[in-house]
């Protein structure tokens, strides 16, 4: 295989603005997005009381987070199908091979991490806050808003992890997506399709465009954080 | 909503006219044990309002320690401790605020600093705008109100910690060695902030190892060795005349070694 | 030093929290529902051999221009693909393996069984042919001389219907190649691509459907062989979910398309699928229906 091949056939690709290609790039983006922000709005909070909050088993729920970061996307995938199935509990909510179920899977990979992840960083800021909160009298609720945001210039990275391990992730949102195509049809599940046809090139060219993307997605991250002068804060 | 009576002072510029001297603090017999380790045993001090005690005595002795056992940040082992009588609450540490020897600082403008804490304390509106502004002019700091905290120097960011306690309008101020790590003009400067506090009327508390400092700011001197009060009192009398050898070695800048145990 | 610290005193802001985390959430989830619009579609589980062949690509489209209905594919293997359905995650079973199809019936999940199209397992291997059974059209007598000579062959091993035709030659044989001692004979426990992505890169010999290797683009050196015996014959059956048995199916629908396949249009269709002029899938409805 040619390697220069490739990279041109990506290019070509990009280049001719494929209809079929811009679906997959845009539910791809739409997918891994949305799970992303809510795993956030349920990762983040869960991060910080549990960083900022001293309870019994607290021990144990840190060990359960850091687990369920390693949580394989199969796994998840097959526990997901079981929920959504037509037999399953969830059934009769007609979730199953809809983008919502992909959706769905990937907060139960990527809201453990974002949670593990913040749980050190909020943790680490609130051991430094601790007295003068305590001292200001600042109410649980506040703590957890407070310590938030100001961790919000070292957060970026958690839920760039987040954003990496839903982009890149293939096993569960093709058991609960089904891969349908232009409907559940996402970069990875189209590259794993590509290679069983044998089309390498192809599914490789994907890869780099999945890629690319990647790369914008941090650098729109990085910029946005650029924008305040971070040294000045942290 | 005000829990602290010197709420009702709405302006950093009046003068508290708390009645003289009365007793803010009594601490009657406190120790504090972890681990069957006792850093403070049998400590009974009384602060007064409108006066300014200074805690002195060496490393360990139990100082910073005794500020938070005063502050309720830490529960005390045994004994007890009356804020104007009752028992410590979240309303007398409202009527307290306490300054850290490291300036902890919120990532966030001088301005924001200032307005967390009275957000914090149920100040709202132009209310908030206003302590804050006045605390900042106080402070010299009107002209570094939208710079972010940290960037400040630590003689600044100490200027901001004093003035942010005082803002929500305490009527003690408890400073765990406020100018450890300042430079003389950054010292002197923190020292006025607490000097004009003082003659506001507010109470102070203040542990330093600095011996020129505890002349300058003491009323009253508590000296504290290893967990107990080696001597306590009126502050030039002590100067004048130490009473126990640990005080007096102190005072000289010697080690004092406790040759006959208690 | 935290441990100490007294007691909290105002803990109202909690459930607050909670409360709009909820909102947050049921609007992100509302603001998606537009992904999930569709109008009229069933769900078809059928196998990653047919997938591969592009046939779906080829008839799924002219079968919605002509009902609007729209056809949504789930390629698995057909072990999968029948349990999916039995549970009910599918409207149409499409898939190649009449025993299993047959079982699927008579456990109440499918409504009636109908062939649809058939095409051929053909043995591919290495360009040197270690085994020496260029050109043969007995595949059982391939078989035995692959595992003689200990050639590698690498099966499926995913309980899909190329892999239980491919089990039911080895049986035939008497040979039980799984065993764990026959190192020549891998399992690889994928897809048909990926099993022949496999076998071309460690030259081994496999069984596939001809449909896949046809459209498989990743061929490099490697070869037909073995062609033309009648027990490498490839029966496709469709089969509705049974509408008794999972209420939510779109039964309907499901009829009109099982209709439609079998029909000269849908037929049609299928034998117009080729790749470099050659028929990837033979219709054979309407025989079928004869027979029955």
């Amino acid at each position: 295989m040619n390697n220069d091949g490739v990279l041109l056939q990506a290019a070509r690709l990009i280049a001719e603005w494929d209809p079929a290609l811009f679906e997959i790039v845009l539910l791809s983006l739409q997918v891994t997005m949305s799970a992303v922000v809510i795993s956030c709005l349920l990762g983040l909070p869960l991060g910080a009381a549990v960083g900022a909050f001293r309870f019994h088993g607290r021990g144990a729920v840190i060990l359960i987070l850091n687990v369920l970061m390693g949580l394989p996307p199969v796994v998840v995938g097959l526990l997901v199908y079981l929920v959504l199935s037509a037999s399953g509990p969830l059934g009769v909510l007609e979730l199953l091979y809809t983008p919502t179920a992909m959706i769905i899977a990937q907060i139960v990979l990527v809201t453990p991490i974002i949670a593990a992840l913040s749980r050190q960083v909020i943790e680490d800021l609130y051991l430094e806050y601790a007295e003068q909160f305590a001292s200001f009298g600042v109410s649980r609720y506040t703590r957890v808003r407070a310590l938030l945001w100001d961790a919000r210039y070292t957060l970026p990275t958690v839920v760039l992890a987040g954003v990496g391990r839903a982009v890149a992730e293939v096993g569960a949102v093709m058991i609960v997506g089904g891969n349908i195509n232009h409907v559940t049809r996402v970069m990875t599940t189209a590259i794993a399709l590509e290679t069983s046809r044998g089309d390498l090139e192809l599914a490789l060219a994907l890869g780099i465009i999945l890629l690319a993307l990647a790369l914008v997605v941090n650098v729109f991250v990085m910029a946005l954080r650029g924008t305040r002068v971070r040294g000045a804060y942290a | 909503m005000p829990k602290c009576d010197a709420k009702r002072q709405s302006s950093l510029g009046e003068v508290i006219d708390s009645k003289i001297e009365l007793p803010l603090i009594s601490a009657r017999d406190i120790g504090f044990s972890l681990n069957g380790q006792w850093f403070l045993k049998d400590v009974s001090i009384t602060v007064r309002a409108r006066k300014r005690t200074v805690l002195i005595g060496p490393n360990g002795a139990g100082k910073s320690l005794l500020l938070r056992l005063f502050h309720g940040l830490i529960p005390a082992s045994t004994g007890e401790i009356l804020w104007k009588g009752q028992k410590l609450s979240s309303n007398s540490q409202e009527c307290q605020a306490m300054v850290f020897q490291r300036p902890v600082m919120l990532r966030r403008s001088v301005m924001a600093n200032m307005r967390f804490v009275l957000g914090v304390r149920g100040f709202a509106g132009r209310e908030q705008t206003r302590r804050a502004k006045d605390a900042l002019e106080m402070a010299g700091l009107t002209s570094l109100a939208s710079r972010p905290a940290r960037v400040l120097s630590g003689g600044e960011q100490q200027c901001l910690a004093v003035a942010r306690a005082l803002a929500c309008g305490p009527e003690l101020l408890l400073l765990d060695e406020p100018t450890a790590s300042l430079d003389p003009a950054a010292t002197s400067r923190v020292e006025e902030l607490i000097t004009a506090a003082h003659e506001r009327g507010i109470a102070v508390v203040m542990v330093t190892h600095d011996q020129g400092q505890a002349r300058r700011m003491a009323d009253q001197l508590v000296f504290l060795q290893s967990g107990r009060v080696a001597e306590a009192g009126d502050a030039a009398a002590m100067f004048a005349t130490p009473k126990s050898p640990a005080l007096r070695a102190w005072l000289d800048g010697r080690l004092f070694v406790e040759t006959e145990a208690n | 030093m935290d441990d100490f610290l007294l007691k909290p005193k105002r803990i109202s802001g909690l459930p607050e929290m909670a409360r709009r985390l909820l909102a947050v959430i049921s609007l992100c989830l509302s603001i998606l529902t537009p992904l999930n619009a569709a109008e009229n579609y069933i769900v078809m589980q059928s196998t990653t051999s047919a997938k591969n062949s592009g046939l779906f690509d080829h008839i799924l489209p002219i079968f919605k221009a002509e009902t609007g209905i729209e056809v949504r594919v789930v390629a698995v293997g057909t072990g999968q693909a029948i349990r999916n359905a039995a549970n009910g995650d599918g409207d149409v079973l499409l898939v190649h393996s009449r025993e299993a199809e047959e079982q699927f019936i008579a456990d109440g999940f499918g409504v009636k069984r109908y062939d649809v199209m058939y095409n051929d397992f053909v043995i591919v291997g290495p360009p040197d042919d270690p085994a020496k059974i260029a050109g043969s059209d007995d595949a059982l007598w391939a078989l035995r001389q692959i595992a003689l000579g200990e050639h590698d062959f690498m099966s499926r091993g995913d309980d899909s219907g190329t892999h239980r035709a491919e089990r039911r030659l080895w049986e035939s044989l008497g040979i039980s190649p799984s065993a764990r001692h026959q190192r020549w004979y891998k399992e690889t426990g994928s897809g048909m691509g990926s099993t022949l992505n496999i076998a071309v890169g460690i030259a081994a010999y496999t069984l596939t459907d001809r449909g896949t290797w046809l459209a498989f683009k990743n061929k490099q050196d490697h070869l037909i062989f073995v062609q033309g015996d009648p027990l490498l014959f490839n029966q496709y059956g469709i089969i509705a979910v049974n509408p008794e048995r999972h209420p939510h199916v779109n039964s309907e629908s499901a009829q009109r398309f099982i209709e439609w396949i079998r029909s000269d249009v849908g037929q049609r269709a299928i034998a117009d699928h080729q790749i470099e002029g050659q028929s990837l899938f033979s219709p054979n409805a309407v025989a079928a229906h004869v027979q029955n």
